[in-house]
Parts: structure tokens; sequence; C-alpha cells
């Protein structure tokens, strides 16, 4: 897809959600499709991290709570458009994400994975002591019902998350794409011959965790609104976390299009599984489905698609454990 | 003796017993982390998993928790063999452990935690024994039996350990196994099958430190995540893959957070595990008895 394709794309796509949002009258969808957009920022932004450099990030919990507190807080202080909330947020997430880096990244890997996930404990427990937030009581938030040009305020935050989610795909396409992603991806596949070919290791990786944590605390700003009431425990559901690390690795993780895939295929059946089924099922779902498709394909689903496109031709066998069950087939033409 | 004395004594106390639990439930993650490089985040879902069981079985027919968790050390031993024979052929082999690994250990996590809770609720499970009301007092200081059971009972695990670590062949084995792999195989012992019996005996110990987590307090299936981080700091505080490090840093995180607690609030308490994982992580990589 060229850059101009991708564009008119994107636009249109952003478009085309917007105005349907104008147009559906029971609100019901639009809740629904603002979860899966959220989905698709965060998914995107736990990609940017984990698919492209190899930094497991389990915090995303973390980061999207810290996006949703400063946004709240920030808000009963002074009365600021969302729009300025949701920067607010991005800095500080991103300053979080690079001071997480800083003092882990340096060593191994699984030290900032184990670092991040301690890191939801460590914020809940502030939050929880933090009275001007409520605390564990929780907090409301007032917001208006109208708000202009959109008609209803949930079109209006319907329309940031179509934003967000755009850009972010976008930031994601454009690292790709770029020696930046190039060198994130020499990164991934073996650190020391891409510091020897002369890639800045660490410093590529601490620009990567910082984006990636400044889009989920984006993604976290409008969420108060969205919701009008927040306390601690549902704010630090793992289920953001075990969604933004099963959607990337279901849709594939090489490509800016596989978050986008997951998340949007993910978000969907989970949010008809909770009307039809119950919502303890489909985060059972969400976990199995994760661990086989970490297993049975590790590609994701952009992986099947190319394995499926490339059966014609005569291709050796790139699954290691089918190579080693059916070794003849490596010479069979 | 002042009040602030006595409680001072009081919170140093209960952090060393419960310190000596934390150990049993750290131990599982020092030899899967430490010494097999397999960063198995799906153990506290499997402590977890060891309270219920002997949450059932001790309602159902009155057993002792302990010796529930004694006898299921077998079954688990299989089970965590089992899983690793899947994770060798699906990530090791690969050379994808890294990513998709981890992701696998975070869904086994997650289903086995749902799975708990669609099975027994949200509610606070307890067992019944004898030992679980009284304490021993010893002059000024009273250990109450529920947490000194489990703290004793942690220090006969790790010892047994450190014994069978240090004074078998197989033992020996799995040691060498983190150093040198190739090493292993020139000494005609199978990398692959001294790794398979460590994760066992790894996963064994989830089925004790499950039934001394029920002893010490009620559970519930969401709680192991919250030991995850607390879990992963004192085995990077004691140095990863040692056992007399294991349990010291237990200790003193037990006590760390036993004194936030008495003192700030136990409100508080969940963030000490945590600042002294960053701490150890920036001053001292290798922790207190690490090799590295």
């Amino acid at each position: 897809m060229s850059n101009l394709r991708f564009v008119v794309l994107a636009i249109l796509v952003g478009a085309l959600l917007t105005g349907t949002s104008l147009l559906v009258t029971n609100e019901y969808y639009i809740f629904a499709a603002y979860v899966v957009l959220q989905y698709v920022v965060l998914a995107t932004a736990w990609n940017i991290l984990g698919g492209y450099v190899g930094y497991v990030n389990f915090g995303t919990t973390a980061f999207l709570a810290i996006g949703l507190y400063s946004a709240a807080a920030v808000n009963k202080w002074l009365d600021l458009p969302i729009p300025v909330l949701i920067l607010i947020a991005g800095v500080l997430c991103g300053g979080i994400g690079l001071g997480m880096g800083y003092l882990t990244i340096r060593l191994r890997g699984i030290y900032f994975t184990i670092a991040t996930l301690a890191l939801s404990v460590v914020v809940q427990t502030f939050i929880v002591n933090w009275d001007y937030v409520g605390g564990s009581r929780g907090l409301y938030i007032m917001r208006p019902n109208e708000a202009p040009v959109f008609g209803s305020y949930l079109n209006y935050l319907f329309f940031l998350m179509i934003v967000l989610a755009v850009l972010s795909v976008a930031i994601a396409r454009v690292i790709e794409r770029s020696t930046f992603g190039f060198g994130l991806a020499a990164i991934r596949d073996d650190e020391a011959a891409a510091a020897a070919a002369g890639v800045p290791t660490l410093r590529l990786k601490l620009i990567a965790a910082t984006i990636s944590g400044a889009l989920m605390g984006m993604a976290g700003a409008p969420l108060p609104f969205y919701l009008t009431y927040v306390e601690p425990t549902s704010s630090f559901s793992l289920a953001y976390t075990v969604n933004s690390v099963a959607m990337p690795l279901v849709g594939g993780t090489t490509s800016w299009l596989g978050p986008v895939i997951g998340a949007v295929l993910l978000g969907s059946m989970q949010q008809a599984m909770t009307v039809l089924i119950s919502s303890s099922i489909n985060l059972l779902v969400v976990g199995v489905l994760l661990v086989l498709f970490v297993v049975a394909a590790p590609n994701g689903i952009l992986g099947l698609i190319q394995t499926f496109r490339r059966r014609g031709a005569p291709q050796p066998e790139t699954n290691p454990v089918a190579a080693l069950l059916v070794p003849e087939k490596r010479s069979a033409p | 003796m002042g009040q602030y004395a006595s409680l001072l004594l009081d919170a140093l106390v209960s952090g060393i017993l419960v310190g000596g639990f934390y150990a049993a439930m750290a131990v599982g993650i020092s030899v899967a982390f430490g010494m097999l490089g397999i960063s198995n985040i799906a153990h506290p879902a499997l402590i977890l998993l060891g309270s219920f069981i002997a949450y059932v079985l001790n309602t159902q027919f009155g057993w002792d928790p302990v010796l529930i968790g004694i006898v299921f050390t077998v079954p688990f031993y299989f089970l965590g063999m089992a899983l690793y024979t899947g994770y060798e052929i699906a990530f090791e082999r690969r050379g994808t452990e890294l990513i998709r690994g981890l992701a696998f250990f975070f869904g086994l996590l997650f289903i086995t935690e749902v799975g708990l809770q669609l099975i027994f609720g949200v509610d606070y499970r307890l067992v019944e024994a004898s030992y679980i009301g009284p304490t021993l007092d010893i002059g000024p200081l009273s250990l109450p039996l529920r947490m000194l059971i489990p703290f004793v009972a942690s220090i006969i695990l790790l010892a047994g350990m450190q014994i069978f670590f240090t004074n078998t062949f197989t033992g020996r084995a799995i040691l060498a196994v983190a150093q040198d792999k190739l090493a292993l195989q020139l000494m005609g012992a199978d990398p692959v099958r001294i790794k398979r019996i460590a994760f066992g005996i790894s996963t064994a110990t989830a089925a004790l430190a499950g039934a001394f987590l029920i002893i010490l307090q009620p559970v519930e299936p969401s709680m192991g995540r919250d030991y995850i981080g607390r879990i992963f700091a004192i085995c990077v505080l004691g140095g990863v893959g040692s056992l007399p490090g294991t349990f010291v840093a237990a200790i003193i995180v037990g006590v760390a957070e036993s004194i936030t607690a008495t003192f700030y609030g136990p409100s508080w308490s969940p963030a000490v595990a945590f600042g002294l994982l960053l701490i150890a992580l920036v001053v001292k990589p290798a922790g207190l008895f690490g090799r590295a």
C-alpha cells in the first residue's frame, strides 16, 4: 500500500465511522464501538514496543489507569477541554514509559516485563490512598449532555477516540517503514548484532517505550468522561492488559495491520459475548485464544494469510516443529 | 517495654514468619526463572490452584491442608513436566520463548484464574484445622500457629531442596544446565530431560505453597497476581537461582511489608516489594547472593 493510499484510506475510515456515529440512534452501538476503538489504540501502542522491538509490557492497565486518573484529577482541579487532558496524559505516561525503560531495559528484557507487571499493583496502591480522586470509594465525573457540532457528548468522545485510533495506527505505520523501525526490527532479531552494526540500541528502545506509554495514556484520558464514574478495582482490571497482549499476537505482530485486525476481531467478539453470554466467559475465551495462537500460529492471522497465499509455490518449511516432523518437505519440489 | 517497641517487635516477628512463607512461594520461580530461564509468571495462579484443591479436600473430607499439599506435589510435578514438554516444543525449539513464551504463561495465568472464578466465585474461601486458631506464647512474643506452621514447613522445604541441588547427580545437573548446556550434554545428561525434571519440581512447590497460603489467610481466585511482583522481587533481590538468597530476600520483603503495614497502614504494603525490586534492579541487578 502506498503512503497516499494509506492516508486516503485512514481519512475515509475515520470519516465513515464519524458519519455513522452521528446517524446511529441506539447509543449502545456507540458505547461498544468506543471500547473496540480504545483497544485498537492499546493494541497498536503495545505492539510498538512488544511486536517491533520484542519487549513485553504487562502494564497496559497501569498506563491506561494513569491516563484515566490524571485526566480525572486535572479535570477536577481545572476545567480543561478533553484534547488538552489527552495531551497531559500522553506526556505523563510517555515519561513513565521512558523512566521504566531507563531503569529496566538496560538489563534483560524480562526485567522490564516484571517491572511493568508490578507497576499496576503500585499505581493502584497509590490511587487507593489518594483521597483527591476518591480513593477506593471512587469519583463521579460531571460531563455536559451536549457538545457543540456533535450534538450528544458521547458522539464527541467517540470522535476523539476515532482520531486517537487513526493517529496511533498512522504512527505505527510510519515507525514500521522508517530507519527507526528498521533499527527496532534489528534489535528484535539480534540485539548484539544490531549494536555491532552501529544501531544505538538503548536510545531506540527508550524512544519506543516512550511512544508506546504515551499512546496508552492518551487512550485512557477520555475514559472517565465515557464512564462518568471511576474507581480503582475496575480501572485496574487485568482485562486491558490481557487484551492488549492478545490482540497483536492474534492479529500478527510484525505489521501495523495485525493489532488492528486483532483488536477489531477480539474486541467485537467480546462486546457480543458480554451481551449474549457473560463477561467472565469472554475473558476465558481471550486467554484460550492467546495460548492457542502463540502455540499454533506464532505469526497470527497475518501469518496464516501469508502462508495461505504462498501455498502455490514450494517454500522451505518455516515452522521448525513441522520441519522436524516432515523433513522430506524441505527437499520436495 | 514501651508501646512503640512492642509494636515494632510484633511487626518484626510477623514479618519474619510471613517472609518464610514467601520463600515457599518464591522458590518455584527461583528454580524456573533463576536456574532454567523460564519466566513462569503463571506460578502464582498454580499456587492458587493448590489452595483451592486444599480447600475442596479440606471441606469435603476434613483432610489436613499441609498433608494435602504434600500429597499434591506428585500430580503437580507431573503437571509441570507436561507443561515444560509443551513449552519446549512450542517455544524453546523455535527460539520464540521471549515474547510468545511469556504471552503463553500470561494466558495460562488468566485461564487458571478465570477458571477458578467460574467454579468457586469471587468469595473468600478458608480451611479448617486445629492449628489455625491458637497462638504460641514465648515471653513477650506471641506466635500464631497458622503463621508458624507454614514458616517451619517452608524452611524444611527450602533446606530439602538445597540438599537435593548440591548433593545429588540430578540436582547438580539442574544447576549445571543453567550454566552450560553443551558441557552437560558432554557429561552424558540430556538437558531437556533435566529441565523437565527441574520444572516439575518448580511446579510441585506450588501445591505446597498453595496449601500454606490458605492456612495463612482466606483466598480468592484473583489474589495470585498481587503476588507476581512480590515473588519476582524476592527472586531478583536474592540473586536469581540462589535458594539461600531467596530465603533471605523473602524475609527482608516480609519484614519490610509488615513494618510498613504497622506504621503507615496496610493499604501501602503492596508497593513495598516493588520499591525493593526497583532498588535491587538499579543498585545490584545480580542480587544479594548472585554470581553474575
